[in-house]
């Protein structure tokens, strides 16, 4: 469990991190927090010729207020969000879900831009960016461009960048009025990856049938999973109990094609869909 | 004696360098020159070898040496078989034991095929993917029962069958038995596979010094003089040349007792070829497929029984999984067939087993070796019948038990000793009684369990029993010297892992020398300084080793009193000793240092009378006449929830019989550490092999460990029923805490969810394996 041997530059701006991404092509992978990627390399997964090393790029680490909303610079700590009075007003569903991210060991290592550019499909960030419509800013030596979080996500570990891009930024708009939000996840033991997850925002309208929803799975798919026809069937409804059902029934039945693995099977993991759904649901429901 | 140390909660005198990271462990052994080593190992779990190809490998800068098999030339030799087989009647055996480096075939995903020496890990395991193996797949043996069907491929080619051993015992008539009984039941029991997982893997550092023709060997071995004494043999060398360390181990649990691993030949051979020191450090993936592991098995069991609950019989037929090679010999399903019996008298027992040779990782003890499966299986057979005689599961236990006049009490059959299943003492009935005061089990059923239900809780209890048997044989030896400078060293030939040695044997010694426990030098697992001994496993350190430091130690004792009776002239009794001194009783005044006497015991000058020996010293062995055997209960209330199926434990309770305690401290960790294995062993860890004997969760990603929020605190209690078998009336505690935990779990469970009828009948659970045994049970109601 030794990785094979690479080349380590720690460049110290974003300009000189592109110039050898580019140099490198598809040869070089930034290090972030290094907790997915390193393991990869130990168990040689990952073999790259070059580590790009982030984590001397100052500029990368804020938090910021914008009139829209917040923005993560992409090497932000998960721990940092997680204790972001900034986050827990603007993005209170990512505040809220940030424990269920690993242990708080990993957290205080593990960004928020190495997590949504990883593109796990058990992980919780990508996620709720769909839920909460965030948009990534990816630069690469050549230009800059913005991406909606929904097409961030193109398959399994799979992203819409390119080898020389970097993601940069994550920008979460702030929640439209009368929206509720919520977060649930089943893991086996607290800090593992869940074997499914839901993230839910709910808006209503004055006469308090559901205006918009987001119901948002992962460790259902190839990637998170949006749960596109029981949006539609919940919308214009009144959230009731049991117009909730229906849609967490929905989802589980007809959004979701789970596959089984050694933790869960395809019917437990659609059943944790419908049980997730219906909390996750209720309670946003019940927020908004 | 004025201060006690025997059965003292004394803090571990080991813990403060342990802690602090200033204890010696094989992976901080950094020699002068040392070459580091890899392994190559198979993908697969059955294969042909064509060829190995590893000119490219031995290119790479920085590789020194690679080995196959061929190289070995006669120095490859199947590993030694550990235990034979017991002297039963019925048995059929065949001597299967893992090789070095695997020649023609391999015969279990990981099997070593080659070795890597070089300048670093690092380039040893870029090496690894130089080497090509061109295999030729087979079809695997995975499955138990597919594995002895006519037709199934075999791991030994020169073997009819997949067929390890098969032994049959018997006590009594178990058919007349049957056919008296009111009810018989029978049932069909799965135990899965899993490991140890010891927080370090193993290791071994090997140094061969040409000029004092010497070698050294640090090993994370459970029992380094026999492994001092096979590796003098297989390389030609006295056993003076050889020094054999088993330095502090991060967990033993008994995978660290596998006599030979491959590792532990080749690492040795390596330094003789090499001259220089090699090391090798096992990693956590290396670990999943190259430690050895525990636990398939699968019962068809039956009870008989009368109206009133009285067990009349019992029959179990079981299929063992031995993976690829069986260097153990039969200990764990012996274990399995000989503690099913528990802690109850039944008079009828016929049991049977085949141990089968899989394409699996090599199965050998591992922290209760066999004896969760009994327990499981009687436990839920009591429950099931039980529940078919509506007879509270606790009463049919009671009605059930041994009684204390009855010991000792024959089982008539043979264990894993070799001596018959005597249980030597015990008093089981206040055990229970405790259990189920600390649970509150009455209060429970009665008022909580309604009331919490009615609120729409799953919430189950569960109370079982079991016995163990501890501190076999054959002996283990120690030597206590007081030294010059008045404090005492205790040496004795067994290693340590963990288990707090340097605090219960210096609390042995010290009660009988009377110096303060922190003043007792401890030293274990060093064959240079012991040369006589078997290891540690079995719950036999503080049985076996801890009556030959308490014997050695009153000899010495005895010397004192007599040297320091001649100084005061006075008579031995009305000597005391007290703080590392003797004086006359009552007298300070009088005190002479231990120093002082040890000192004058070993003069430089003058005659001394013959037939004496130099200082203050003594070595002795201790050897039971067979096992103490250990009893306890467990409880707990736990919790599903009914929607995700995931569990919590609310309240765990045990109380425990291991005789006289030593270190009521140590005894509770022993207990919590073995309860946590337990919980991961019902609950949490499986190891998942597919039908081609791949192992599919060969990480700590996916082979879940129960961690310290997943682990109640656990209310504990002792009976003490001394043990006749030895002096200091001990028996061993080391594998109790781990042993009933899946049939308690079973129990809760059904509890439960007593309403849709579950009757769980296979360990390890999971949140999904319970949800689709409450979904196959709400179908049948
Ligand atoms: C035991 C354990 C449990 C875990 N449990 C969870 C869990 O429950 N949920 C969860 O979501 N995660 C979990 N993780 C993963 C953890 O959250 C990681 O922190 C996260 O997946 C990756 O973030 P990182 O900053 O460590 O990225 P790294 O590991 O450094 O990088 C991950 C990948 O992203 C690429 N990358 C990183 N930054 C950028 C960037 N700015 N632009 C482009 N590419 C980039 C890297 O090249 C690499 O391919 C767990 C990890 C461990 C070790």
């Amino acid at each position: 469990m030794k990785p094979a041997s690479f080349a380590y530059f720690a460049p110290h701006i974003v300009e000189e991190a592109l110039a050898l991404l580019a140099e490198h092509g598809g040869d070089a992978k930034p290090l972030a927090g290094g907790q997915s990627l390193v393991p990869t390399m130990n168990f040689r997964l990952a073999q790259p010729a070059a580590l790009v090393d982030l984590n001397g790029i100052d500029e990368l680490f804020y938090i910021r207020e914008d009139k829209n909303g917040l923005r993560f610079g992409a090497m932000t700590r998960q721990r940092t969000v997680e204790r972001s009075p900034l986050a827990q007003r603007h993005t209170p569903l990512l505040y809220e879900a940030m424990p269920h991210i690993a242990h708080a060991q990993i957290r205080n290592r593990g960004t928020i831009g190495g997590s949504l550019a990883h593109a796990d499909p058990a992980a919780e960030l990508p996620a709720l960016a769909i839920a909460l419509d965030a948009r990534m800013r990816v630069r690469s030596a050549t230009g800059s461009r913005w991406i909606a979080a929904r097409d961030f996500y193109v398959g399994l570990f799979a992203t819409d960048m390119r080898p020389d891009e970097l993601l940069v930024e994550v920008a979460f708009p702030d929640l439209p009025p009368r929206t509720g939000w919520a977060f649930d996840e089943v893991a086996r033991q607290h800090g593992n990856y869940a074997l499914c997850g839901a993230a839910a925002t709910v808006t209503l309208a004055d006469d308090g049938a559901v205006e918009r929803m987001r119901l948002i799975f992962l460790s259902v798919g190839e990637g998170p999973v949006e749960a596109a026809q029981a949006q539609t069937l919940l919308t214009g409804e009144q959230p009731t109990p049991m117009a909730i059902r229906a849609a967490a029934e929905t989802a589980a039945a007809q959004d979701i094609d789970p596959v089984g693995d050694i933790h869960a099977g395809p019917a437990f993991r659609r059943h944790l869909a419908q049980v997730l759904a219906a909390r996750v649901l209720t309670r946003a429901a019940r927020k908004g | 004696m004025s201060t006690r140390y025997f059965g003292q909660p004394i803090k571990r005198n080991e813990d403060p360098r342990l802690l602090t990271g200033r204890a010696l462990f094989t992976d901080d052994v950094q020699l002068a020159g040392m070459l580091h080593v890899a392994f190559a190992r198979s993908d697969l779990a059955h294969a042909r070898i064509r060829t190995i190809d590893v000119a490219s490998a031995k290119e790479r800068p920085g590789v020194v040496a690679i080995y196959i098999a061929k190289d070995l030339g006669d120095f490859w030799q199947p590993g030694p078989l550990l235990v034979p087989p017991p002297p039963v009647e019925q048995l059929e055996f065949h001597q299967r034991t893992q090789v070095p480096l695997t020649k023609d075939k391999v015969r279990h995903a990981g099997e070593a095929v080659a070795m890597i020496v070089a300048e670093s890990r690092y380039v040893a395991e870029d090496a690894l993917d130089d080497i090509f193996v061109e295999y030729e797949p087979l079809d695997a043996v995975v499955d138990l029962e597919a594995a002895l069907k006519d037709d199934a491929p075999l791991v030994h080619d020169d073997l009819e069958r997949n067929i390890s051993a098969r032994v049959a015992q018997t006590k009594g008539d178990w058919t007349q038995a049957a056919s008296e009984a009111d009810l018989v039941i029978s049932r069909r029991f799965h135990y899965d596979r899993g490991t140890a997982a010891a927080l370090e893997n193993r290791g071994i550092v090997a140094s061969w010094d040409a000029k004092t023709q010497h070698l050294t060997v640090w090993d994370t071995t459970q029992a380094p003089i026999a492994i001092r004494n096979g590796l003098a043999a297989m390389l030609g060398l006295s056993e003076r040349q050889v020094r054999v360390i088993a330095p502090f181990i991060g967990g033993g649990f008994g995978p660290k007792i596998m006599m030979f691993y491959p590792e532990e030949v080749l690492l040795a051979w390596a330094t003789l070829q090499l001259g220089r020191p090699v090391k090798w450090i096992e990693d956590r993936e290396e670990n999943f497929y190259a430690t050895t592991q525990e636990r398939v098995q699968v019962h068809d069991a039956a009870i008989a029984l009368r109206r009133d609950g009285t067990i009349l019989g019992v029959k179990d037929i079981f299929l063992h999984d031995s993976g690829a090679y069986a260097p153990y010999g039969l200990t764990v399903p012996i274990n399995s067939q000989c503690t099913l019996l528990g802690p109850y008298i039944v008079p009828n027992y016929y049991s049977e087993f085949t141990s089968v040779f899989t394409n699996k990782p090599i199965v050998t003890p591992y922290r209760g070796a066999g004896r969760q499966h009994g327990v499981f299986v009687m436990e839920r057979l009591l429950d099931i019948a039980a529940r078919e005689l509506a007879i509270d599961r606790v009463e049919i236990r009671r009605r059930n038990f041994i009684r204390p006049e009855q010991f000792p009490y024959n089982n008539e059959i043979i264990y894993q000793d070799f001596a018959p299943l005597v249980y030597d003492s015990g008093n089981y009935e206040p055990a229970l009684e405790r259990a189920l005061e600390l649970i509150g089990y009455e209060r429970f059923i009665r008022e909580e369990q309604p009331q919490r239900e009615a609120e729409g809780e799953r919430v189950g209890i569960a109370v079982v029993n079991y016995i163990e048997g501890t501190g076999i044989g054959p002996y283990e030896g120690a030597r206590v010297t007081v030294e010059a400078s008045g404090k005492v060293s205790v040496v004795t030939g067994i290693g340590t892992q963990g288990q707090g040695h340097y605090t219960s044997f210096a609390q042995v010694a010290a009660e009988q020398l009377g110096v303060p426990v922190s003043d007792v030098h401890i030293v274990t697992g060093d064959t240079d300084l012991f040369y006589w001994g078997a290891g540690t496993f079995a719950s036999r350190g503080a049985v076996v080793a801890g009556n030959a430091v308490h014997a050695a130690a009153a000899n010495v004792r005895a010397k004192i009193l007599k040297l320091a009776g001649e100084k005061l002239e006075v008579a031995e009794e009305d000597l005391e000793l007290i703080e590392g001194r003797a004086q006359v009783k009552g007298a300070p005044e009088t005190a002479i240092p231990f120093g002082q006497l040890a000192a004058e015991a070993n003069p430089l000058r003058g005659a001394v009378k013959p037939g004496t020996e130099p200082g203050l010293e003594s070595t002795e062995y201790f050897g039971p006449e067979r096992g103490a055997t250990a009893s306890g209960v467990h409880a707990m209330i736990l919790t599903v929830d009914p929607e995700t199926f995931l569990v919590e434990i609310e309240k765990y309770v045990v109380v425990h019989d291991c005789g006289k305690v030593i270190n009521p401290l140590i005894l509770e960790g022993q207990i919590q550490g073995g309860v946590a294995q337990g919980i991961g062993n019902a609950f949490y860890e499986q190891l998942h092999f597919n039908e081609n004997g791949a192992l599919l969760n060969a990480s700590l990603m996916d082979y879940l460990l129960p961690t310290a929020m997943d682990v109640p605190d656990i209310l504990s209690d002792h009976i003490e029923t001394p043990s006749p078998l030895n002096p200091l009336g001990v028996k061993g505690a080391g594998e109790a805490g781990a042993i009933p935990v899946g049939a308690l779990f079973a129990q809760a469970l059904d509890n439960a969810f007593r309403d849709i009828g579950l009757e769980t009948r296979e360990i390890p659970l999971s949140p999904n394996r319970l949800f689709e045994l409450v979904m196959e049970a709400k179908k049948a109601v």
